[in-house]
């Protein structure tokens, strides 16, 4: 028997923005009356290193997600979603912001980056769904660059169990009202990416 | 009502409801959060809340707050136990006014520490309780009930979150803070020379008392609601802490009859553990770091039960890193004889096309320029104890030989000297590292006439922990102005012949710095100041802009080289990305004169 909901791993690169985003679902999560657990990454990890963030949904154990059996991948760097997959669970799904942030390996020449091709080959092979999405243009459209783990979200919210609302209401407790608009706009564009990549 | 929260906010919450009058800790990973959060819930409560310079003096300043009849926490991460170990062992015979937690943050795999040392250990060693949380809702009420405890056996009591508690999330029931001015029995110190002063004459039989205290507390201990005991088959589980979520959760997830007993303080409860023993043939020992509650379990296990069969540190469960479901999972599937599930398989090829992603100094880090310059000085073949920071990051730049724990790269150089070295040794360390540990290995090194340059890499902060302030930034933890201290004149005060500082960004300068202090027969201080650049760009100000003139770039990589995030290279030529904090000094590095300020 699986305990929990729904098994979140949102992993990015330290400054994009992967707290908020597991923080609007825990808050929301509290909102519907789950209980909700999650881990994250502090510390030395965050100076421009890999972070990843667990969050589970409808969970009153364990914080971490067990390799091999995330819902969702979520991934605000492709990089970063090929570096996590043993995470996901065959049945799971990824969704990828398409817009690399150059690892410093690669700016000074000791690595280089892998192709789009390269990186989203054997994520199809792990798991049921890999869903690509230019959420940094889309969250350029939106208003700001910044918001572009906000649209991350957005496109989060067709695959967990918590009502847009919710997550709306949650999203503003935790966005400077300033940016609330901004910020509603690109979670709304990112569902709908959403929406209409699966459609085709 | 629920919450959201972060662990560390959780057991800042559980201070607060229990009436803390006083916080002192030291910035360090994963336990920082908790002082930070109450500085924000304190509102106009007349509580005492300080960053301190170092552990030790964390704790000497609650212990003295809890002498004077008022609830006292002290904070820090695992290693900073070992700076405060000297007050804590003795504070265990002395014992407590009104209420004293000790939290001490254990960071099992090192995630971001030195070590991965086990806190049971210290209470075990001080004969002090110690709890051990599974997640942020019990490190509240933990953090709580460890007043009432300490009050009850006149003794501080140890709370160890781990790093997946301190920083795991999770919905968490909240009571309301209480409004007073924290638990006070009285506002005096209360002379009473036997539990107050350590001399032998007082210290045996205090020491006795302890011993005999230790039955008791097991014995109040039994019926806390951490230790929960669940009889169903004849294998059982015994987890402590955070492994009791993993075992319970991989026994739903096998589907198991296995008994099973959490534990949650320490000293354990041996009563439970037999009960469990009695009605088992095999038992699986779960928990994090060291085999704490198993050595229990052995002890008890050949007086009651010598033919029951103990697994865990070794073969089943690893005495080194952080436990994760699959693990526990795969311990008890053996313990039952159910095949294991293997971790899933390595995307073959996936590490030659992935580029590893550690990491680094910021784009724009002083630390970075000062390295360079220190390097340009010094040579290839200076020796360069460095020390626990943000810089110790800078490993690739070949300016950090040594790191051991807060401070030693002064007296690690001091003695390296001593021991025969005979080529430059330059030591460096940060403002905040130097004011916790350093002071005292720089009046060593002049004294004993250390010929060695000390480096204070001054960025005005605690960066690595979440930029905390110090003594040296004018500020308390609750943002009120205080006394500045001056590097340079502490520098002084302590015995340094030659004491500089420079402007790192100005790298010519610092370099030539870097020369004299190399030359100087004595003990020299270099203090490189230049604000931390995460500071600086929250505070806003206008950034310079660079770049690169592809006309006049040869192509030599020496500014790649230098190994700012904001350069990169591409088609034989550097280029300056949008990461570029505006420092401009590979401007001044290139030898080409082809990197030149631009208008934004």
């Amino acid at each position: 028997m699986r305990s929990s909901e729904c098994d979140v791993v949102i992993v990015g690169v330290g400054g994009q923005g992967v707290i908020l985003i597991s923080d609007v679902i825990g808050r929301a999560a509290v909102k519907a009356g789950k209980p909700v657990r999650g881990a994250e990454t502090h510390g030395m990890a965050q100076r421009g290193g890999s972070v990843v963030n667990h969050t589970r949904i409808g969970c009153s154990l364990s914080p971490l997600v067990a390799l091999g059996s995330a819902d969702v991948l979520l991934a605000l760097e492709p990089a970063e979603a090929l570096r996590f997959c043993q995470f996901l669970s065959p049945d799971g799904v990824v969704l990828v912001n398409t817009r690399p942030v150059l690892p410093i390996t690669v700016t000074t020449g000791k690595a280089s980056y892998p192709s789009m091709d390269e990186i989203l080959q054997p994520l199809r092979q792990l798991c049921k769904e890999v869903l690509t999405i230019d959420a940094t243009t889309l969250a350029k459209q939106a208003g700001t660059e910044q918001a572009m783990n906000v649209v991350m979200l957005g496109a989060l919210s067709r695959f967990i169990p918590l009502e847009e609302e919710l997550l709306l209401e949650a999203l503003a407790e935790v966005v400077p009202s300033k940016y609330l608009s901004a910020n509603r706009k690109a979670f709304a564009l990112g569902k709908t990416e959403v929406e209409s990549g699966r459609q085709m | 009502m629920r919450e959201y929260l972060l662990g560390n906010a959780a057991i800042a919450r559980g201070l607060m409801e229990a009436g803390v009058g006083l916080a002192a800790g030291y910035p360090g990973t994963p336990s920082s959060e908790i002082i930070e959060t109450l500085v924000n819930l304190k509102g106009e409560r007349p509580m005492h809340i300080e960053w301190s310079v170092n552990e030790k003096v964390a704790l000497e300043v609650a212990i003295g707050a809890s002498w004077t009849g008022t609830r006292a926490a002290a904070t820090m991460k695992h290693v900073g136990l070992n700076v405060a170990a000297d007050p804590f062992m003795t504070l265990a015979y002395l014992g407590v006014g009104a209420g004293l937690v000790v939290i001490s943050a254990d960071d099992p795999y090192c995630h971001s520490s030195q070590n991965e040392q086990d806190s049971r250990r210290y209470a075990q060693f001080a004969s002090i309780p110690c709890l051990d949380p599974a997640d942020p809702q019990e490190a509240k009420e933990m953090a709580a009930f460890g007043f009432e405890l300490s009050e009850k056996f006149d003794m501080p009591v140890m709370l160890r979150p781990t790093t997946r508690v301190s920083h795991a999330r999770a919905d968490v029931e909240l009571k309301a803070a209480s409004g007073g001015s924290g638990k006070r029995r009285s506002s005096k110190f209360i002379k009473n020379p036997a539990h107050r002063v350590a001399l032998p004459v007082h210290a045996r039989p205090l020491h006795s008392e302890l011993i005999r205290k230790q039955g008791a507390i097991e014995e109040a201990l039994l019926t806390a609601q951490w230790n929960r005991l669940a009889l169903r088959g004849d294998l059982g589980v015994i987890a402590s802490g955070i492994a009791g979520l993993y075992a319970e959760e991989a026994i739903r997830d096998l589907d198991l009859d296995v008994s099973i007993l959490r534990v949650g303080t320490y000293p354990a409860p041996s009563r439970m553990i037999c009960e469990l023993l009695e009605n088992v043939k095999s038992v699986l020992v779960v928990e994090e770091l060291e085999p704490v509650l198993e050595e229990t379990v052995e002890r008890l296990a050949r007086r009651v039960k010598p033919d029951v069969e103990i697994l865990g540190k070794g073969e089943y469960i690893p005495r080194e890193g952080e436990l994760d479901l699959l693990t526990v999972r795969n311990a008890l599937a053996r313990m039952s004889g159910i095949p294991q599930k293997p971790a899933p398989a390595h995307v073959a090829g996936i590490d030659k096309i992935l580029p590893p992603r550690p990491p680094a100094l910021c784009p724009g880090c002083s630390h970075r320029a000062t390295y360079y310059a220190m390097r340009k000085a010094f040579g290839r073949k200076a020796v360069y104890p460095s020390d626990i920071g943000c810089y110790t990051m800078a490993v690739g730049m070949g300016t950090v030989d040594t790191c051991l724990c807060m401070g030693a790269s002064i007296t690690l150089g001091s003695g390296i000297r001593f021991g025969g070295e005979a080529e430059g040794i330059c030591c460096s360390l940060g403002d905040s590292t130097f004011l916790h540990g350093g002071m005292t290995g720089l009046l060593n090194a002049a004294y004993n006439k250390a010929r060695i340059t000390v480096t204070i890499l001054d960025n005005s902060t605690t960066a690595m922990t979440g930029h905390q302030p110090h003594p040296g930034t004018g500020v308390t933890a609750t943002g009120e102005p205080t006394v500045r201290i001056s590097l340079e004149a502490i520098s002084k005060a302590l015995g340094a012949g030659l004491v500089e500082t420079v402007d790192p960004y100005d790298l010519e300068a610092a370099v030539e710095s870097f020369e004299r202090a190399r030359d100087y027969p004595g003990l020299s201080v270099v203090i490189a100041r230049q604000a931390c650049v995460i500071r600086a760009r929250r505070s806003g100000g206008a950034r310079r802009r660079f770049a690169v003139s592809e006309d006049e770039c040869a192509g030599c990589r020496i500014c790649v080289d230098f190994g700012c995030p904001a350069i990169e290279f591409q088609d034989e030529k550097a280029r300056i990305n949008a990461l570029c904090a505006g420092c401009g000094v590979c401007a001044r590095i290139c030898p080409s004169a082809a990197i030149r300020e631009v208008a934004r």
